[in-house]
């Protein structure tokens, strides 16, 4: 079986002939180079906005990489350039070693891309289009890996269907399967399950999962924090056209294991008493009320020694509460903090 | 070269084609035995002879080349400016393809679809007319080049074009009006002194000539005027697609 033809493959096929066959969280380090690899990327549009801001940006093979940021933040700009859509203003962007302008050929044969926008020829009859993007994309025809990825996304039954007579969800998976059919290395899922249901969404999940474990790279755009938290390997936070953060999902989340412990005292005070420094508490509401910020998954929580020393101290509380900050309080103080 | 990739957008096309077979082949063959109809039979019964050549049999070169060029323009125009409506030329643009062969496979497609006609209505008319080919190879080769330049001509409106109005624009408003113009129904030397020169300037003239010298052996303007301006159209043609490309007008950001 040649390198190409595995992209679909159940993982069950491949049990027994090598060990990597098993999936495995950190697949980056199996091959050496990176997947994407972007230096200084600029992109001002005619109109002198500018979408992108000296982007440097590495993903390693194998990885699922999350890009969050809010709208209008360069997320589809960047995408778009590394797939051909948008000429990028300045920067170097090189796909699996190959540099998306001098080697497009090699770059682009690479990649499979869904983009965020459903566009569809109404016309066309699903298997027709399926295979018009292999053949676009210079593979050989193949009515067998047509039919595997049209049965994957549950298409087949629909194969003779004109894609105007498809709901919304089954025109989202055609573009998948188009995306999918000339076996690429490295998918780019821009907003994919932004106004898809329940099910769908479960199904996408499903089938980046299997194809990660055959090796592929993806890379998507999300708005669903929760989702970038269990798929991604690492997410990259992007604002205004600038990468603010590039970072392990589980950092992020030992991030996200941040609290904070607020305390209503009786008595305004006017500051923290110098017995209290070592906690690092803040003052706020008029001297009224005095936060801990704390991390509860290490050592490093020391609300006993806090309460005793505020008792030590003479200071009363009347009420306290805590509050756990999600990831996406992480994300927006991180794209409050890089946009002041 | 991407083969497969030019041999399957060619495919497309032509299977686009066969989806709308009626628009693409029934209708010009109609509007064009219309033409023979009026032109032919009921106007041309008063009309003799053109340079010896029986006037219904006159101007069937001239009939084929007006839909041919008319065909050639809006199939090509059509072709991709439908991707641009509907979203799906990114898929085209991500490909790991060279803008040539999107024009290959393009035009090559556009191009035939209008050899195909421009057969078809040749024969239709032959129930019509009786038609003699003087130049065979050379009815070809003008049939070809003109199928190919104005296929070429029709993709840059495709490109241009930013809604239907515009698509319609050119080929309703110029291209129309010079094919009619053009001599399909009449020889130059039939009009004014003074209208004969400004003919000259219409382009189409030159095709419509060249394409009637390889039946009848006639001319309005000379057999190398005529290969000349197709091709230096043709020339022109390429030049806008290379630098379409080049600078990703109107196709990227």
């Amino acid at each position: 079986m040649d390198d190409g033809t595995a992209v679909l493959r159940d993982t069950d096929t491949g049990a027994g002939t090598v060990a990597e066959a098993a999936p495995q969280p950190d697949r980056a380090s199996q091959r050496p180079g990176s997947a994407l690899h972007i230096t200084g990327l600029n992109k001002r549009y005619d109109s002198g906005f500018r979408a992108l801001e000296d982007v440097d940006l590495d993903i390693r093979h194998g990885e699922i990489f999350a890009l969050l940021g809010p709208n209008g933040a360069g997320k589809t700009t960047l995408i778009s350039i590394v797939c051909g859509l948008v000429t990028a203003s300045g920067g170097t962007v090189a796909v699996d070693g190959h540099d998306i302008e001098r080697e497009f050929r090699a770059a682009r044969s690479r990649i499979g891309l869904v983009p965020q926008e459903l566009a569809t020829d109404a016309f066309a009859k699903v298997h027709a289009t399926v295979t018009y993007s292999r053949g676009l994309f210079g593979k050989p025809p193949s009515p067998a890996i047509v039919e595997r990825v049209l049965r994957d996304l549950s298409l087949w039954d629909k194969r003779d269907e004109r894609l105007m007579n498809l709901s919304g969800g089954m025109k989202r998976r055609v573009m998948i399967a188009k995306a999918l059919v000339h076996e690429p290395r490295i998918l780019f899922l821009d907003e994919p399950t932004a106004g898809v249901d329940v099910e769908l969404r479960r199904e996408m999940w499903e089938l980046v999962r299997r194809l990660r474990d055959d090796g592929v790279t993806i890379i998507l755009t999300t708005h669903y924090i929760e989702e970038a938290e269990e798929m991604a390997d690492r997410v990259g936070v992007i604002s205004q056209g600038r990468i603010i953060v590039v970072e392990h999902t589980t950092e992020l989340m030992r991030q996200l294991g941040r609290k904070q412990l607020t305390l209503h005292l009786q008595h305004a005070l006017e500051a923290v008493p110098p017995s209290l420094h070592a906690f690092g508490l803040e003052l706020s509401g008029g001297g009224r009320e005095l936060t801990y910020t704390y991390d509860d998954t290490s050592d490093r929580a020391h609300i006993p020694e806090l309460l005793r020393a505020l008792d030590a101290a003479g200071i009363v509380f009347r009420d306290l509460h805590t509050q756990q900050s999600s990831l996406e309080d992480i994300f927006v103080r991180l794209v409050r903090d890089s946009n002041p | 070269m991407n083969v497969h990739a030019v041999r399957t957008i060619y495919m497309y096309e032509l299977a686009r084609a066969w989806r709308t077979l009626f628009q693409s082949v029934v209708s010009p063959v109609i509007s064009t035995s219309l033409y023979f109809v009026v032109f032919g039979a009921a106007i041309g019964s008063r009309i003799t002879e053109v340079d010896g050549v029986a006037y219904g049999a006159f101007i069937v070169p001239g009939l084929i080349m007006l839909m041919l060029l008319t065909q050639s323009v809006s199939n090509a125009a059509f072709a991709i400016y439908f991707p641009k409506f509907n979203g799906t030329i990114y898929e085209l643009l991500s490909a790991p393809v060279s803008s040539f062969e999107i024009v290959l496979g393009y035009v090559g497609a556009a191009a035939t679809k209008s050899v195909i006609l421009g057969l078809i209505i040749l024969a239709t008319a032959s129930f019509f007319v009786p038609l003699q080919i003087a130049h065979p190879l050379w009815m070809v080769v003008f049939l070809v080049l003109t199928a190919v330049t104005f296929s070429l001509l029709g993709f840059i409106i495709g490109i241009w074009a930013d809604g239907f109005e515009k698509l319609q624009f050119i080929p309703l408003l110029i291209i129309t009006p010079l094919a009619f113009l053009g001599g399909t129904f009449y020889s130059i030397d039939m009009l004014p002194p003074a209208w004969q020169t400004v003919t000259l300037f219409n382009p189409v003239v030159y095709l419509i000539s060249g394409f009637r010298w390889s039946f009848y052996g006639l001319t309005d303007v000379s057999i190398l005027a005529s290969l000349v301006t197709v091709s230096a159209f043709l020339a022109a043609c390429l030049a806008a697609v290379w630098w379409i490309f080049r600078t990703g007008y109107r196709l990227k950001a």
